[in-house]
Order: structure tokens, then C-alpha cells, then sequence
């Protein structure tokens, strides 16, 4: 008996290891044949009842055996790629039972993976950077701060340029403008985005036709889900659950954050405010005690409506920003949360207690409202004049695609975009619809990061930051080491080293 | 001081000359100085004990230990480890004799319960324990105040060195300590058995030094008898573990202990030594440790160079060690062995090498492959093994005559090709000088070797033995007070009594003194084995044509044949009937007075009850003696 490995298309008739592309152990005499007649003494015999294990690595393309558990040491070495496992049966009425893994097997190969896994990651960490008068940590800390800059965490960008002797290529005040247009994309109010993206940079989207009639299909979505604000104040009211914007899973995607982070800013925020209010509210659980508004009304009624904590915190931290971005106060407030709240706070400063107060009893109004509208999301949220708006929009944004492919030629992309938009009215409820998932405020985020690439790209800057294409790079690099049959990449995956 | 000794061996030995030592001290130990002022004074003798050997050996003439351990009394922790730090220094330094830890019996104790102060000292004090464990009574000491249950929880501190040192800890608590090892089998970390946690530490993912330490502990606790030689933690994870310690992918010195741990533990279990065997080319890998230093380091790298000479001996006795074990039971191991490229060459040479530990490992090894009829038959011959072991046994030390003579009876078996050779290079007088060694082991492999060498000899080499050994000996030996000995000597008087011619001629000279030594040891308090063998002598003596004459005339022995004639022990009987036997066998002459002097004696109706023996050897042989009175 033989055990083995073949390529194709090796005889069949044979023992693995006599021929070419084909190794073997044969059990006989405990020889070793790697493509040859003769054999090499490798191990001991085997018969009946032992069982036998053939290992390959693929990352330096050798392979051992075991007998009964036990390690033989190295075969072979320098093994060819796709190689199949082969047992060779001389003896009439031989059997064999095979495992590829749908039992434990008696080696403890798990360990041996152990020790290879390791292998590989001290390989990466001892990597040698050259490194010449810290140039690597001058590349590392650019890398940062671009990053930082492309998504407009302004105030941490500055700090951290000012503690590393950097300084920012961009101007703090079209940082900040980026910034505030990426916002509104995040919370769905596409019409208020592209009406300051046009403000602010007078010929950029005239200049790109299909980046404008994206924006404008995202915002013929949030039409329909009643989140742009063209729809919003014409009396639709938005659900909750579609208005805040949730963690991101992808961590370079775009400046959003977590519930905890906006926890933590928007406590800072509120103790900069007016602290007064905070002893009165202890029994609210965490985040709630900094709601200024009535205690006891909101109290009860964030009980009664099962709000949770992370919700309302996002919430009071959006009041507070909204004083200063916006003058239109009644349509703002649940919106604003996902910016980047560190910047307001340390830099900006702009917290003011006094006309904070007049918009108390809205927040409360706002939150009971969108308590109940959770229950049943509706068109446009539920209003007529909205629905009407909506429909008049689509007829516009049809006409836009007509006129594109006039101007441009066909578009699949546009076409298959703007199709999918409007199926979202073929259903009663779009949400629960199987493309639904286009009202998921995860979509605004591809629309985002395009807008801001090609301001950006304006401004002679880079479409993307060097962080996110060297992570790119490093997963393609990845991949195609995969398809090559590089077998070390198997230890490796960019989420490891992403804390 | 403290900045400027940092790191500067010349600035701490000027300090030391200039007496910073005593000042210290006392400063350290005075009543009024602030524990900041005395935490400084620890650290900077701190530093200075991280110098040379010598810095050690003066801070500890100026008595610092006792000053130290006073210091750990107090109540401040910063100072406390400052102290511990020291001593730790101090007491891993090889000129620091580790009694110091015991003398005042209640430092122990306090630096148990000093563990769970900081993770600082876990470190430190275990570091003490596991340098200054040495030996049984240590060990003792350590396992009675509670080192087991105290240790066993820093297993899984978040601190690697406090692990590490844990560890360190255990593998000398076990070590040859039936007591610690059946204790650790049982402790629970955790909700684990400590065997579990060793096989947690000993993955591929940790560290060597990790691995290679829970191996020993798992490995001594294995040879102390707490884990079974087939438990999967040792077969299926400290075998394999070990063995990899030896590849050339580990540091030189991983690659000794990893292969003197793995000779420790498979040396008595023929069933591990065959595992070894197959597992990664381990007989192949061992033969990587005579390569040193390679040729290419001694060209390309003269650091290399020296790195590899001062390991090479370490590697060869290890190499030596683990092939010993290895082939100690099974023969087709060692023949992978022998056959290993010049393994034979490598070995012999061994044996002449200078260092003590080499030519040890490397005795031990021919040792063990001296086991082997057929290589005793061929390689031992082919490579002349018996020239450098002639010259081994030669003013070596006890320790390695003790193996080279033991060996030394393998190789004069009677079918060893060997056995010419060496006694013509003067094994007589050697091996006589052996049994007069104080060390019995010596005393016994020295008389068994002559035992051997006289069986089926010539008269002449029977001669030369009783000559050199000479009679006083050969009396000294009988009455020695170890029975090996004794039985030995017994089996070369055997020997030396054996066919007829040879029989008289040495009874014509020895008679007397053989018989009166034969007299003796069957009016003496011995075992069974011992008169069965004494008895045997007299059978040959009966057999021989003169010396019958002997027995006959010695009515004292004749009544002792008949005594164990009818003794309770069948064998006792039978040695004693072949004697009678012996002597009236009819066909010789002056058959029919000795004939008749035994019927006088009451001998037939003995003979008449045994021939009706339910044994039947007894029952024939019995007959057999009747039938000559018939004839």
C-alpha cells in the first residue's frame, strides 16, 4: 500500500510515487518515493490498523507523514502546486479509510498550525523597514494625518499635526467644508448637500454630469424615506430607526462612530453647556442625564417607548451641534450625530446654553412623534405634499437620465441605479421590499466617499487616503497571493493588524 | 552611584574598591535612614551584583545576604523588591552557595508569603527557588512550606517571566521527587489539572524556553511515577515536543537539554525509546550534533566559531545520552543507530576525547549498544571498540569506570570476537585491581567481568586469573557486603572449576582454602541463590578425578551434602544430588569405597525417599544415582 500525492493526470494503475508528479510512502518497507522507481529509507513499516497522515504545506511546499500520531519528519520537499492526495492498492482486498478532516485526526495538527501561524506573524513584525532617521515614522504619521484630513476630523487632524511637526496640506476651513457636506450625505439630506456642494464649489458637479445624478438618485431615495430635507419640511416626520446612522462595520469607510464614542463627546459637550441640569437626572440611565430638556415628561416617556440609551444620546449630542451649522432648527434634530464630535467640542467651542433652551420641548416633541412612527414607516413619511414632492422629483431626475444619455451615451450603471430607485414605489413597504436595502443608511457611505474624492480631486488632492490604499493594496496583495498558491497568506489578513 | 555604575563593570569594581560595599549596608540597615534613601542603597548593590563574579563574591564576604533578607521584614514594597531584586542577582550567580537561603530557617517561610505581594516579587522569588532547589532535602524545605499550592496559581499570571519563572520553579520541585510529582498530578489551577496546564504550555505557539521547560516538568513527573509512560501527555505531546527541541531550527543550547530531557525520559520505557525512534528523523537529527563547529563557521564567523566550540562538547555528550537511551532495549534501533553515517567512528572517538562528560555520555552509549550479540559480533569488531575502551579504563574516574567495566563484560563474553584482544592487553590485572575498589558497582562489574573472561577458558587464563586475583581476595570477595559481589565471585569460582583437568589442577593448589571457603558460606546466613551456587562449586569439585578426594575425606562437608539432600528447596536438593551423583559414579575409580562410605552415611535411603519425589528432575536424578550402587 502507498499513500501519497499525484498531480493529474498520473497513472492510476500505480503506486504514488513511481511515476512523475507523483510521491509516496509505501507501507512494505517504510521507503519514500518521490517520482522514482527506487525508494529513499524514510520511515517505518505500516500495516493493518495504523493509521497513517499526509501533510502538505503549503508554505514551503513540503510534506511529512505520521504514523499513529506520531511525526516522521520531512518526505519531500520542493513539491510542485495542485497536488492530490493518492492511495495506491496492490493487494487484493486491501481497505482503506480515508479522513480529510470529517474526523479528529490523531495528529495534533492544529498545533503544528499553531507554530506556523506564529512563524508567519514574526516574519511580518520583524519585517525590516530600513529605516533611516525615522523616516518610517514620518511616512507612518503622514499617513495618519492624510487620513484624518480626507475625512475631516479636523480638529484631531490639527492637534495631531501640531504634536508631530506636521503640517496640513488642506486648509482648515475646506476641511471643514468637506466635512459639513459629508455630514448632510450621512444623515440623507441629499437636496441640502448638493445645494452647498454647489455653493461651495461652483463647478464641480457641472463638471461631473454622472457623480450629480447619482447624489440626485440618493436623494430621490431618502425622499422616499422621508429623510431629505425637501420632503422633511413639507411635514414628514422620519422614523427613527432610518434616521440614525448606525456603526459603520467597515472602519475606513467613513467618519462615522460609535454610540459609545458619541457617549463620551457629547457628555463632554454637555458639561460645557449648562451642568446644572445633570444632578436632576440620575435616575435616567447614562447618557440620558444630559437631556435638558423636562425631566419627568421625558423620563416617562422614554420609558414607556423602550428607547434605548445609545438612540438618545445621538440625539442630544445632534442638538448641540445644530446650534451653530444650522439655522433652521426644527428639522435638525435627530440628524447630526455621526459627525465628528471631538472637533466641535475642542475646537470649535460653540456650545451655548441660551439658545439651546428654546428648543427644548421640540427635542421631546420630535422623540415622542418618532416613538410612534416607528411602528409604521411610511412613503415619504406619511405626508401628501411630500409623496407629491417625491413623484415630481422622479419625473425630474427621469428627465436628468434621458438627457445624460443624449449627452454622454448609454450608462449601464446609471440606468440599473436609477431602475432600482424607483422599484422601492412598486411595493407597499419598501423597507421590508427586496431592494429595501437601498434605504439602508449604510448606502449613503459609497455616496459620500465619491463626493468627497472628487472635491478632493478639486483641490489637487488625493481621491483616497494613502492609509485606505495601502490597505487595499496590502488585501489585493493578499488575494493574489492566494491565487498564485502562495500558501503563507493563510496566516495573515489585514483585520489582524487593525486594532 | 546609582547612574553611574549602570552598565559600567569598571566603575562598580572601583566603587567596590573604595568600600561603597560596607556604607551601603549600612546605610541600608540603619534604624533612622528613610525607606526611599534604603530602597536606593538596594538598588545600587543591585547593580553592582549584575557585574562580574567577583563583584558577587565581594558583596557576599561583605555579608549582604543576611542584611537582605532583614530588608525584605519591612513594610515598604518598593523596598522589599529592591531587596528581592538583589538577592535574585545574587543567588543566580554560580559563586553564591545556595545554602544561604536555608541557614536561618525562617527566610523560607516569610518569602512564601511575601508571593503575593506583587508580581514583582512572584518573579524574583521564584527565580530564587528554582536556582537554589538543589537536591532532595531542598526540595524537601521548599515542598513543606507550601511551595506547590503557593506556586501553582502564578501558572496563569498575566506576567510571562512570573510564568516562566513558575514553571522554572516546578521542573526542579519534581525533578527525581516522587513526593512534589504525585502532589503536582492533582493540584487544580483554575478549575485545571497542572499536567493540563504543562500540555497547554508546551503548544507550538509559545515560546521555546516555555515548551522546553513544561516538557522537563511533564518528563519528571513521568520518571518519578506520577504520569504513566503511556499517557497521551507524555507519548502524544512531550515526546514530540522534545524532540523537536533537537532540530536544527532551535539554539545550540535548546538543542542539549531538549536531548538530555528526552534521554531522561524514555530511558527505562522500551515503547517511548521506539516511538523516539521514528518520530522526525530523531537518529538522523542527533547525527547534526557531531558538526560543530562546522567547517563554515570556523571561516566566515569567528564569533560563530567560538559560540560553536564552546557548545560542541555540549552537543556530543547529549547526542551520546539520548543514543544511549535510545538503544538501550531494542535492537533494531540500534542497529539505525550504528548504522547512522559514522556513528561507530564518532563514538569510538568519543571515548578518547578530553572532556570527562564526553567520555562518559560516550562509554554510556557503547554501552548500550554493547547489548547487542550481533553488533558485539561485527561493528564492536570491525571499529576495534575494545582499544579506546582499554584505554578509557585506565585512571579514569569512578564514574566512568563504572560503565566502561560494565561494558566491559558485555564485551568478553564468551562469543565476543573481543575477548582475545583484550585480555591480551592486561584486562586481568585491571579488572582485579577493580575488585578491590571502595565502590561496590566497580567491585561487582570488576569479578562479574573476570566471571565471564574464565568461563569455558583455557587453563592458562584460568591460571592467570587465580594468580592475579589471588586467594586473599578471592576470600575477601566471598565475605563481601554486597551480594552482587559475592554471587559474581561464586559464578568465577564456577567457572574456574569446570572440566575435569582444571578441576584437579586448581584443587591440587586451592583445595584447601576453596573448601574451607565453601564450609563457610554454607555455615553462614546466606540466600538461597547463594548456596544453590556454592553447592554447584562442590558438584564440580566431586566431578573433578583428585579432587574428589576432598569431599570425601571432609566428613564436616559430606554431612552438609546430606543436610540439603533433604532440605525444603528443590533447588538446594538438586545442586546437592548432582554432587552425590558426582561421587559414585561408578565407572571411576575407587567408586566402590566412596560407594560404600555413603551408604554408611545413610545416603541411599535418602536417595530411595527422593526417588519417589513428586519432582520429577529430583525423582530421575535420584534413580540415576541409585542405578550405580546397582552396577
Amino acid at each position: 500500500m502507498g499513500i501519497g500525492l499525484s498531480a493529474q493526470g498520473v497513472n492510476m494503475n500505480r503506486l504514488p510515487g513511481w511515476d512523475k508528479h507523483s510521491y509516496g510512502y509505501h507501507g512494505d518497507d517504510g521507503h519514500s518515493f518521490c517520482s522514482s522507481g527506487t525508494g529513499q529509507p524514510y520511515g517505518p513499516t505500516f500495516t493493518t490498523g495504523d493509521v497513517i497522515g499526509c501533510c502538505v504545506n503549503l508554505i514551503n511546499n513540503t510534506c511529512f507523514y505520521t504514523k499513529n500520531g506520531h511525526s516522521l519528519g520531512i518526505a519531500f520537499t520542493d513539491l510542485p502546486p495542485n497536488l492530490y492526495p493518492t492511495v495506491g492498492l496492490q493487494t487484493p482486498g486491501e481497505v482503506v479509510d480515508a479522513n480529510f478532516g470529517q474526523h479528529p485526526f490523531v495528529f495534533d495538527i492544529e498545533d503544528y498550525m499553531r507554530e506556523w501561524r506564529t512563524k508567519i506573524q514574526a516574519q511580518i513584525d520583524r519585517f525590516p523597514i530600513g529605516d533611516r532617521e525615522g523616516e518610517w515614522q514620518t511616512m507612518i504619521q503622514k499617513m495618519v494625518s492624510s487620513y484624518l484630513v480626507h475625512h475631516g476630523y479636523c480638529a484631531t487632524a490639527e492637534a495631531f499635526a501640531r504634536s508631530t511637526d506636521q503640517t496640513v496640506l488642506e486648509e482648515l476651513a475646506s476641511i471643514k467644508n468637506r466635512q459639513r457636506i459629508q455630514k448632510l450625505v450621512l444623515a440623507g439630506r441629499m437636496g441640502e448637500a448638493i445645494e452647498t456642494t454647489q455653493q461651495l464649489y461652483p463647478s464641480l458637479l457641472e463638471r461631473n454630469p454622472n457623480l450629480l445624478f447619482t447624489l440626485k438618485v440618493r436623494q430621490f431615495i431618502e425622499m422616499v424615506n422621508g429623510t431629505d430635507s425637501e420632503v422633511r419640511c413639507l411635514g414628514g416626520r422620519s422614523p427613527k430607526s432610518q434616521d440614525s446612522y448606525p456603526v459603520s462595520p467597515r472602519p475606513f469607510s467613513s467618519p462615522s462612530m460609535s454610540p459609545s464614542h458619541g457617549m463620551n463627546i457629547h457628555n463632554l459637550a454637555s458639561g460645557k453647556g449648562s451642568t446644572a441640569h445633570f444632578s436632576g437626572f440620575e435616575g435616567c440611565s447614562n447618557g440620558v442625564i444630559s437631556n435638558k430638556a423636562h425631566p419627568a415628561y421625558c423620563h416617562s416617556k422614554h420609558q414607556s417607548s423602550n428607547l434605548n440609551v445609545p438612540e438618545l444620546n445621538s440625539i442630544n449630542m445632534s442638538r448641540s451641534q445644530q446650534v451653530n451649522n444650522f439655522t433652521s432648527n426644527d428639522v435638525d434634530m435627530e440628524t447630526d450625530h455621526y459627525s465628528n464630535g471631538v472637533g466641535e467640542t475642542s475646537s470649535n467651542g460653540f456650545l451655548n446654553g441660551s439658545s439651546k433652551h428654546d428648543h427644548e420641548m421640540e427635542d421631546c416633541d420630535t422623540e415622542m412623534e418618532v416613538d410612534s412612527s416607528q411602528l409604521r414607516r411610511q412613503l415619504c413619511g406619511g405626508s401628501q405634499a411630500a409623496i407629491e414632492r417625491m413623484i415630481h422629483f422622479g419625473r425630474e431626475l427621469q428627465a436628468m437620465s434621458e438627457q445624460l444619455r443624449r449627452e454622454c451615451g448609454k450608462n449601464t450603471v446609471n440606468k440599473k441605479m436609477l431602475k432600482d430607485a424607483f422599484s422601492l414605489l412598486a411595493y407597499s413597504d419598501p423597507w421590508n421590499s427586496p431592494v429595501g436595502n437601498q434605504l439602508d443608511p449604510i448606502q449613503r457611505e459609497p455616496v459620500c466617499s465619491a463626493l468627497n474624492s472628487a472635491i478632493l480631486e478639486t483641490h489637487n488632492l488625493p481621491k483616497q487616503p494613502p492609509l485606505a490604499l495601502a490597505m487595499g493594496q496590502a488585501t489585493q496583495c493578499l488575494g493574489l497571493m492566494a491565487r498564485s498558491g502562495i500558501g503563507s497568506c493563510a496566516f495573515a489578513t489585514v483585520e489582524d493588524y487593525l486594532h | 552611584m546609582k547612574n553611574a555604575v549602570i552598565g559600567n563593570n569598571k566603575q562598580k569594581a572601583n566603587l567596590i574598591v573604595l568600600g561603597a560595599v560596607p556604607r551601603l549596608l549600612y546605610l541600608l540597615q540603619q534604624e533612622t535612614s528613610s525607606t526611599e534613601l534604603k530602597t536606593e542603597c538596594a538598588v545600587v548593590l543591585g547593580s553592582l551584583a549584575m557585574g562580574t563574579e567577583n563583584n558577587v563574591k565581594s558583596l557576599l564576604d561583605c555579608h549582604i545576604i543576611p542584611a537582605l533578607l532583614q530588608g525584605l521584614l519591612s513594610s515598604d514594597l518598593k523596598f522589599i523588591e529592591a531587596c528581592l531584586r538583589c538577592l535574585r542577582t545574587i543567588f543566580t550567580s554560580p559563586v553564591t552557595p545556595e545554602e544561604l537561603l536555608y541557614t536561618d530557617a525562617t527566610v523560607i517561610p516569610h518569602l512564601m508569603a511575601l508571593l503575593s505581594r506583587s508580581r514583582y516579587t512572584q518573579e524574583y522569588i521564584c527565580q530564587i527557588f528554582s536556582h537554589c532547589c538543589k537536591g532532595p532535602d531542598h526540595q524537601t524545605i521548599l515542598f513543606n512550606h507550601g511551595a506547590v499550592q503557593n506556586i501553582a496559581h502564578l501558572l496563569t499570571s498575566v506576567s510571562y517571566k512570573v510564568r516562566m519563572q513558575a514553571l522554572k520553579c516546578f521542573s526542579v520541585l519534581a525533578f527525581e521527587n516522587p513526593q512534589v510529582s504525585m502532589t503536582l498530578v492533582n493540584v487544580l489551577v483554575d478549575g485545571e489539572l497542572l499536567p493540563q496546564i504543562f500540555v497547554k504550555m508546551l503548544q507550538r505557539d509559545k515560546p521555546i524556553e516555555m515548551q522546553l521547560t513544561s516538557a522537563k516538568c511533564l518528563t519528571y513527573m513521568c520518571r518519578a511515577g506520577a504520569i504513566r509512560t503511556d499517557d497521551n501527555c507524555i507519548v502524544l505531546k512531550t515526546l514530540p515536543c522534545l524532540v523537536r527541541m533537537c532540530s536544527k531550527e532551535r539554539l545550540l543550547e535548546e538543542r542539549v537539554e531538549g536531548a538530555e530531557t528526552l534521554a531522561y525520559l524514555i530511558e527505562p520505557d522500551v515503547e517511548l525509546q521506539r516511538i523516539a525512534s521514528i518520530t522526525d528523523h530523531l537518529i538522523a537529527m542527533l547525527a547534526d550534533y557531531f558538526k560543530y563547529p562546522s567547517s563554515v563557521s570556523a571561516i566566515t564567523d569567528i564569533k560563530r566559531l567560538d559560540h560553536d566550540l564552546k557548545h560542541a562538547h555540549e552537543l556530543r555528550q547529549a547526542a551520546f545520552k539520548l543514543y544511549a537511551s535510545l538503544g538501550a532495549n531494542d535492537e533494531d534501533i540500534r542497529k539505525k543507530i550504528i548504522e547512522t553515517e559514522n556513528m561507530m567512528d564518532r563514538i569510538v572517538t568519543g571515548l578518547s576525547e578530553s572532556s570527562v562528560k564526553v567520555r562518559l555520555a560516550a562509554v554510556r552509549c557503547l554501552h548500550s549498544l554493547s547489548r547487542s550479540v550481533q553488533q558485539l559480533r561485527t561493528s564492536f569488531q570491525d571499529h576495534a571498540v575494545w582499544k579506546p575502551l582499554m584505554k578509557v579504563l585506565q585512571n579514569a574516574p569512578d564514574e566512568i569506570l563504572v560503565v566502561a567495566s560494565s561494558m566491559l563484560c558485555n564485551l568478553l563474553l564468551e562469543f565476543s570476537p573481543s575477548k582475545e584482544p583484550i585480555l591480551e592487553s592486561g584486562a586481568v590485572e585491571l579488572l582485579c585491581g577493580l575488585t578491590q575498589s571502595e565502590n561496590p558497582a566497580l567491585r561487582v562489574n570488576g569479578i562479574w567481568a573476570l566471571m565471564n573472561m574464565a568461563f569455558q577458558a583455557e587453563q592458562k587464563i584460568k591460571a592467570d586469573i587465580l594468580r592475579s586475583l589471588s586467594t586473599e581476595q578471592l576470600f575477601r570477595l566471598l565475605s563481601d557486603s554486597d551480594l552482587n559481589v559475592l554471587m559474581k565471585t561464586l559464578g568465577l569460582l564456577r567457572n574456574l572449576l569446570s572440566t575435569r583437568p582444571h578441576i584437579d589442577k586448581i584443587m591440587s593448589t586451592h583445595g584447601k582454602q576453596i573448601m574451607q571457603a565453601v564450609t563457610l558460606i554454607l555455615e553462614g546466613e546466606h540466600n538461597i541463590e547463594v548456596k544453590e551456587q556454592t553447592l554447584c562449586i562442590l558438584a564440580n569439585i566431586a566431578d573433578g578425578t583428585t579432587a574428589k578426594e576432598l569431599i570425601m575425606t571432609n566428613d564436616d562437608i559430606l554431612q552438609k551434602i546430606k543436610y540439603y539432600m533433604g532440605h525444603s528447596h528443590v533447588k538446594l536438593q538438586l545442586a546437592a544430588m548432582v554432587c552425590i551423583s558426582n561421587l559414585v559414579w561408578n565407572e571411576e575409580e575407587g567408586s566402590q569405597e566412596r560407594q560404600d562410605k555413603l551408604r554408611d552415611m545413610g545416603i541411599v535411603d535418602i536417595l530411595h525417599k527422593l526417588s519417589q519425589s513428586p519432582d520429577s528432575n529430583l525423582c530421575d536424578k535420584a534413580k540415576t544415582a541409585l542405578q550405580q550402587y546397582l552396577a
